[in-house]
């Protein structure tokens, strides 16, 4: 067997930077798909982690069509707390409490900033910490009666990732749009970017300062029995078609389940998967051309040394396979490269992505994706070498023997 | 001598072979008509102008060219009928080739240089080293094996070359100007290797614009257009 390898190797090492830059799109498609796996996968787990906080066998019904508009956004017709009260009669529901959730202006040590607010119905909050499992990193959970006080999430209380400066702890004092609240307690860290950020406070607070009357944002609904989830959903909507009458098919209401929201959200990250996917297939076969340029260009240069070749012997096969496997070489350098800057630039992304979502994914190293970055590399490169190794390898021998 | 042992003897035979390059309207004659017959252990050196068609003919008995016209032998086989593939182990197997410009594989050593053509042959790699390094050591470079052919001088170069076309024990070594691109001195060195294996018995034949060169062969073709004009024996 002639050592085609080597020989193309050492080929290599003496290729000038030019031909080296043939390799950037390759290098860029390879990068591409490997920090988008690696980083993709984190976010899905991510988000995963995002919904996951809350209990499996939670509904979530709000008004409008779309399910995942802003928090408070302006939506049609309201739900009401009446709603909510229909809702937990029926006898697939456990309990159905109604969440108000509005944007504001918190403020502390005389920074500004906005953020979110959710509304505890008294009397019910045992049965709302319980569905959200929901407990304090320090200093207690907000109780019936402590009107003017709130809980903040984890978030908000440490300096690095509170945007206020200077760390809050309980007995502190707090401005939610202006008014003046007492913080009687930090939650524990959800890994949950929404729950994490939010302040806590009683229904009667939140309404003396948005006025929201009986309407409600969202009613989360417990569900009987885990087994009892679609039927529970079929119930639910059922019922709001009649209160809200509207017909089958023109819902103005969304109740959606824990699993169908992932489901929506994962499509959603699976659709831009395939839009980088795209792109990194278009940037590697315009390296593939690089390659079959430079490999063309390398086959003129090299054409003494071709013609020496047959001179001593070499057979048309033994040409071809000397350009074909450096071309694959090629290829394969551009996956090494990009597999190494893909795989940091997916981990710092990841990294990024947690300090952001105050999630806590690890990334992992997929072997069996990198086998065949690799494995798909050295094949575009040695395909892109066909044409150029076939031109080599049908060189008159004497006629490249002239250079 | 019978006729068969004749025929065995004759290396090379070249019967009535024209290369002809059709151009337009144009044809030029290359090698216009040639015989020859090359017995085992000769040295035969091939003179001629610019443009006599001396490389032509060395192409074609190195059967690195195909011919328009007539049939070549090489060690007894009309080789018209081969395929190029088997064209290419035929001159890998018989034949060694020596270039003016020495043409050795810039990015290999002098090691791997003179392995190649046992490479295409399929000698093992133990056997290849072995070979290598005895052929190196022969000319004089066994003390340059890992040196690639940029660090050397043109005559160690040449040398390489030389070991290069030994390497699966050819019948015929080709040299078309070997000493064209030395000076006297350096080109003497290399001359005295190929006389040196002519006497281990390779057959050797030699182009070369130097009558002082062409002496040291027992026979010199002169050629002139595409033709052999006369043939000279060394008186011995
Ligand atoms: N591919 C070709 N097409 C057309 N004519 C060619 C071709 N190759 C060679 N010839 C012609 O054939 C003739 C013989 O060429 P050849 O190279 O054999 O000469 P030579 O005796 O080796 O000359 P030199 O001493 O300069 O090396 C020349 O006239 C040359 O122009
Ligand atoms: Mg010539």
């Amino acid at each position: 067997m002639v050592n085609y390898f080597l020989f193309s190797f050492k080929n290599l090492k003496k290729r000038g930077i030019r031909s080296w830059l043939t390799l950037l799109g390759i290098f860029i498609g390879i990068t591409t798909v490997i920090a988008l796996i690696t980083l993709g996968s984190g976010l899905k787990a991510a988000v995963n982690a995002q919904f996951g906080v809350s209990s499996t066998q939670v509904i979530t019904v709000q008004a409008g069509g779309l399910a995942y508009g802003a928090p408070g956004s302006v939506v049609v017709t309201p739900l009401t707390k009446q709603d909510a009260e229909a809702i937990e009669k029926l006898s697939s529901v456990n309990i159905a409490i109604p969440r108000n959730i509005e944007s504001g202006k918190l403020e502390y040590n005389d920074i500004v900033a906005f953020g979110y607010a959710v509304s505890i119905i008294e009397g019910r909050e045992k049965e709302i910490y319980k569905l959200l499992d929901v407990e304090t990193e320090k200093g207690s959970l907000l109780r019936s009666g402590d009107r003017g006080k709130v809980m903040l999430g984890y978030n908000l209380m440490k300096e690095e990732t509170n945007p206020f400066g200077k760390e809050i702890v309980p007995g502190k004092k707090v401005l939610v749009n202006e008014q003046k609240f007492e913080v009687v307690g930090i939650l524990e860290r959800q890994g949950s970017f929404i729950l994490d950020n939010v302040v806590w406070m009683l229904d009667s607070d939140l309404n003396d300062l948005f006025d929201y009357g009986d309407d409600v944002g969202l009613i989360a609904v417990e569900v009987k029995d885990k087994d009892l989830m679609d039927k529970a959903k079929e119930d639910i909507e059922k019922l709001l078609r009649k209160r809200r009458d509207v017909k089958v098919g023109e819902e103005d209401f969304e109740v959606s389940t824990p699993e169908a929201a992932l489901e929506q959200v994962n499509s959603v990250l699976n659709a831009i998967q395939i839009f980088i996917v795209i792109i990194a297939s278009i940037s590697i076969l315009v390296g593939a051309i690089g390659i079959i340029n430079t490999m063309t260009t390398s086959v003129l240069e090299r054409k003494k040394e071709i013609g020496t070749m047959k001179a001593i012997g070499a057979r048309n096969k033994h040409i071809f396979f000397f350009f074909f496997v450096e071309s694959g070489l090629m290829g394969l350098v551009g996956g090494m490269i990009g597999i190494i800057i893909g795989t940091a630039m997916g981990f710092a992304g990841i990294s990024a992505l947690n300090s952001f979502l105050g999630s806590t994914t690890t990334p992992d190293i997929d072997v069996v994706l990198i086998f065949f970055a690799l494995l798909g590399s050295f094949i575009v490169g040695a395909a892109a070498g066909i044409i150029p190794a076939m031109r080599a390898a049908k060189q008159n021998p004497v006629e490249a023997l002239r250079g | 001598m019978k006729k068969e042992d004749k025929h065995k003897s004759e290396v090379i035979n070249l019967n009535a072979v024209k290369k002809y390059y059709y151009m337009g309207d144009n044809v030029v004659k290359a090698v216009d008509g040639i015989n020859l017959r090359v017995k085992k252990g000769d040295f035969i050196a091939v003179m001629g102008p610019s443009g006599s068609g001396k490389s032509t003919v060395m192409n074609l008995i190195g059967n690195l060219d195909v011919p328009t016209h007539g049939d070549i032998y090489l060690g007894g086989e009309n080789t018209s009928y081969f395929s190029e593939s088997d064209l290419a182990e035929l001159r890998g197997k018989r034949v060694g080739f020596i270039f003016q410009q020495f043409n050795l594989i810039p990015n290999l050593t002098v090691k791997e240089n003179v392995m190649l053509p046992m490479d295409f042959q399929g000698v093992s790699k133990q056997e290849r080293e072995e070979i290598a390094r005895e052929l190196l050591s022969k000319v004089g470079l066994g003390d340059r094996i890992d040196f690639y052919p940029n660090q050397l001088s043109g005559g160690q170069q040449q040398r390489v070359a030389i070991a290069r076309s030994l390497a699966n024990d050819p019948d015929v070594i080709l040299a078309d100007e070997p000493t064209g691109n030395l000076d006297t001195k350096t080109g003497e060195k290399v001359i005295s290797f190929l006389k040196a294996l002519n006497k281990e018995g390779k057959t050797v034949i030699i182009v070369t614009h130097d009558l002082y060169v062409a002496k040291h062969a027992k026979v010199i073709y002169w050629l002139k257009d595409g033709k052999v004009e006369k043939k000279t024996r060394k008186r011995k």
